[in-house]
């Protein structure tokens, strides 16, 4: 078997005294949406950014497409986020932009297209996400929390990416729109065949739209198989997660693995 | 024990590292802007909001300045019988020093602010780490445009507030010193040199970009939530008018010197 498109090994991040990654190793195949699930504040999204080279971790490897992003330059890091679509948990707009720029900002900023036919792609993309048009001149700030993390997708996809990562995609979001969500992110990896790695504390989205599931504990991987395995893992924290029960192995949420560590 | 060596040690090799920093910062931002891509929206729209949003506050200072410059110089120079000497203090003063200094001071807290604020902003909401995300480079999107409208903005800004703050001089000179009119914009311009204005210009330009440097620095490298961009614009802001001053007195030694 070829190598993974993302593969990621041993990879630490603390910051401060504060280990948050610790000699984690993950596998996204090739045009595979893998789910990565985990308590708050267990690394999920500092995970995220390690493989964007937003941050950049004290140990490890991660190469994707079999190039190494962890210690490369500036130039080569920018020529490997082109292939990368991201949703950010915060949404992270431009409040100082209209939404349709948001959306095209990608676009117009390769000078892929000009600013009439970005604005049509931009109106689009708002279209799949379930956003009509009248949004796309009105600013963030004017947005419901809801429509701005659908903004933030159309932003995430408009570009249509290899590889896209979304954080929380539903979080926010009423129950149908949340399904017409991940209908699209199923729809985006299945039909365009993008690589897909998302993060979500939603089981009915993690049914939906994973093709493998990873769960992250305690700084690593412990647990990760197909979706299908999910419920007969015979793994205590596992378990204890997707039936989100107040006791188990995993008790008083991070405080005590970060004690321990 | 408090080891006082260690603690001023401890001192030192900070504002060391924070200075190289800064330099660094600096040198790598118009070492990437130069290159290109270049973003003319950002760049007009700073231009705009240093040059044209901030002229009411300087202008306000320069006028008042002004003002009591001739009112007091005319005190301490009546003293010697030099009162003549009036118009020739407030335009030299105001062109060499009070303008530069005061218009940056003011942009400090104005712009410097506002840069530090909205980075920070920007920074905390993952809006930058969005931006690399889009193919965009922060330092060439957001910090170049920055550097630059600040340095070309402010001596046309000093500039102004010169001319506002001479006016100043004279409305107190005519009005109340009992100077002919004619005779103050005689006097105003009889002993002015052209080094004199252009000192003032080139203090200007130092202090637009030491403003836009530290706003967008402490922005840039805000810490995290609503205290980091608090802690980030008032370091901006202090650290902006401190430079300003000890920039103001290596300026005035080198153009002293010739
Ligand atoms: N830039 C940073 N500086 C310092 N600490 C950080 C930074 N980013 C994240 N952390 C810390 O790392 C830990 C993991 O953060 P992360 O945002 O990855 O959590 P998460 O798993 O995404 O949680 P959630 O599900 O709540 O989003 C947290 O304890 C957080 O405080
Ligand atoms: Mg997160």
């Amino acid at each position: 078997m070829s190598e993974a498109k993302i593969r990621i090994r041993g990879l630490s991040k603390a910051f401060g005294p504060k280990k948050v990654l610790q000699n984690l190793d993950l596998d996204v195949p090739d045009g595979q949406s893998v789910v990565v699930i985990g308590g708050s504040g267990t690394g999920k999204s500092v995970l995220l950014k390690c493989i964007l080279g937003l941050l950049q971790p004290d140990s490890g490897s991660i190469r994707v497409d079999g190039q190494e992003v962890v210690g490369a330059g500036r130039r080569e890091m920018e020529e490997i986020r082109r292939r990368f679509g991201m949703l950010f948990q915060g949404g992270a707009l431009f409040d100082s932009l209209p939404v349709w720029e948001n959306v095209a900002f990608g676009l117009l900023a390769t000078r892929r297209l000009d600013r009439s036919a970005a604005h049509a792609k931009a109106v689009e993309t708002l279209g799949r996400v379930g956003l009509p048009a009248a949004t796309a001149d009105l600013f963030p700030a004017e947005l419901s929390g809801g429509m701005q993390k659908r903004v933030g997708l159309a932003r995430a996809i408009a570009g249509e990416p290899d590889i896209i990562f979304f954080d929380e995609p539903t979080t926010g979001l009423d129950p149908i729109m949340a399904d017409v969500i991940n209908d699209l992110i199923r729809d985006l990896t299945r039909e365009i065949g993008a690589t897909a790695l998302s993060i979500t504390h939603d089981m009915a989205s993690v049914r939906k739209i994973a093709d493998r599931v990873a769960m992250l504990y305690d700084g690593r991987i412990i647990w990760e198989g197909p979706v299908a395995e999910i419920d007969a893992s015979g793994n205590d924290y596992v378990n204890q997660f997707i039936n989100g029960h107040a006791d188990g192995p995993i008790s008083f949420g991070q405080e005590q693995a970060a004690r321990r560590a | 024990m408090i080891n006082p060596f260690r603690l001023v040690g401890h001192g030192v090799l900070g504002t060391c590292e924070t200075v190289g920093e800064i330099v660094l910062f600096a040198v790598q931002a118009i070492a990437r802007g130069v290159r290109g891509p270049y973003y003319w929206r950002p760049l007009l729209q700073q231009m705009i909001d240093i040059g044209f949003y901030s002229l009411p506050v300087v202008g306000l200072t320069a006028i008042f300045t002004g003002m009591v410059l001739a009112l007091q110089s005319y005190t301490g120079f009546s003293r010697f019988e030099a009162q003549s000497a009036v118009a020739t203090i407030v335009v030299v003063s105001i062109t060499r020093e009070l303008g530069p200094v005061l218009a940056g001071l003011m942009v400090a807290g104005r712009v410097g602010a506002a840069m530090a604020a909205e980075l920070g902003t920007m920074r905390v909401t993952e809006q930058i780490d969005a931006l690399s995300t889009l193919s965009t480079d922060p330092m060439r999107y957001l910090v170049f445009p920055r550097l630059l409208a600040a340095t070309l903005m402010m001596p046309v800004l000093v500039l102004i507030a010169d001319i506002i703050g001479v006016m100043g001089g004279f409305i107190v000179g005519v009005a109340k010193l009992g100077f002919g009119p004619q005779d103050y914009i005689n006097r105003t311009f009889d002993f002015l040199e052209t080094g004199d204005v252009v000192a003032g210009l080139v203090k200007a330009a130092v202090f637009g970009f030491i403003v836009a440097m530290m706003g967008c620095f402490q922005g840039y490298n805000s810490g995290r939530g609503a205290q980091g961009v608090g802690t980030a614009t008032t370091r901006a802001v202090v650290s902006a008018s401190i430079m300003i001053l000890t920039a103001d007195y290596i300026v005035t030694e080198l153009f002293f010197a010739k």
